[in-house]
């Protein structure tokens, strides 16, 4: 059975504050590149499946498990080769 | 009045939130995480700690174990529930509380005792305070951070849902000073400071803490 690769990125919404992003980019100052204005930390997730992806569970997984939606946003990629 | 405490792999104060209930006049009634039976307890306390290591997020995992299932459903039902630091990120990550708890705004692990103001005295958890009062009980925690959408904060806020506000400084960076909220029944509470650790004066800053047991046990009574 082919096995396919699932990418999952959780992000935190943007109205919630960072301070582990916060903490990078305070350490992106001192190395030198002033010019980075922002960063965001978030998770990034590989799973891999059995079989063709059903979009719908793999969905539910990410929302219901691998992202807290009160204060997460996921994004969903499926890769087919 | 049996009152359960729940052990997840990773709990660390399951072991004083007994002894808190046993102080106050309660029977404790060990629950292990794994069972989906809750032994005909009267109410159930999610004690702190690191959940299975609080992997993915605090409280995450726990939230879905199959004891918890049982909890969720009760708790629909009116069982009283507490959540004491990870148990109120477990309840917060179970739907039955609203907001969530995020890595302290400073980034450090905060460990303290703690003035908090009680601001509802009249959940299944705080009768035996009064509304206003100002108690002291250690707060410890590296994700307490209580957050939610401003919108979502101005609705609990109108319904009265803060049960306990930071007093004397904002340990972790929480919105609007929030220590612990309530369900909309009264019912189901959660903060991240820690009554159970002060129940005695040997090893307390006060016995402040002792007010949510014997809280409980009122409730019980009076039912």
């Amino acid at each position: 059975m082919a096995v396919h690769q699932v990418v999952v990125d959780v992000v935190l919404k943007p109205e919630i504050s960072d301070p582990q992003g916060q903490a990078v980019l305070g350490a992106l100052g001192r190395l030198g590149h002033p010019g980075v204005r922002s960063v965001r930390q978030g998770k990034h997730f590989v799973l891999e499946v059995d079989g063709d992806p059903d979009e719908a569970e793999l969905r539910e997984i990410a929302e219901t498990l691998l992202a807290n939606p009160v204060i997460e946003d996921v994004e969903l990629h499926l890769r087919n080769d | 009045m049996r009152i359960g405490v729940i052990t997840f792999p990773g709990s660390l104060d399951d072991v004083d939130a007994v002894r808190a209930v046993r102080l106050a006049g309660g029977e404790p009634v060990a629950l292990w995480h794994a069972d989906d039976d809750l032994r005909a307890v009267d109410a159930v306390v999610l004690p702190g700690g690191f959940s299975y290591g609080d992997y993915l997020r605090a409280g995450a995992i726990a939230a879905r174990a199959p004891l918890m299932r049982s909890v969720v459903e009760r708790a629909h039902q009116g069982l009283p529930v507490l959540g004491i630091c990870n148990g109120f990120q477990v309840l917060c990550e179970a739907g039955l509380l609203p907001g969530a708890l995020t890595r302290n705004s400073h980034l450090h692990f905060r460990n303290r005792d703690q003035g908090l103001l009680v601001e509802r005295a009249d959940t299944a958890w705080t009768t035996s305070f009064t509304t206003g009062q100002q108690i002291v009980v250690p707060v410890k925690n590296g994700e307490g951070r209580y957050v939610a959408a401003d919108a979502e904060l101005d609705r609990l806020e109108g319904e009265g849902r803060v049960v306990v506000r930071y007093a004397g400084g904002n340990p972790n960076g929480s919105s609007r000073d929030i220590a612990g909220v309530t369900s909309a029944d009264g019912r189901v509470v959660g903060l991240m400071p820690h009554p159970e650790h002060a129940v005695e004066d040997l090893t307390g800053p006060s016995v402040d803490g002792l007010g949510f047991f014997t809280s409980i046990l009122a409730a019980a009574v009076a039912a």
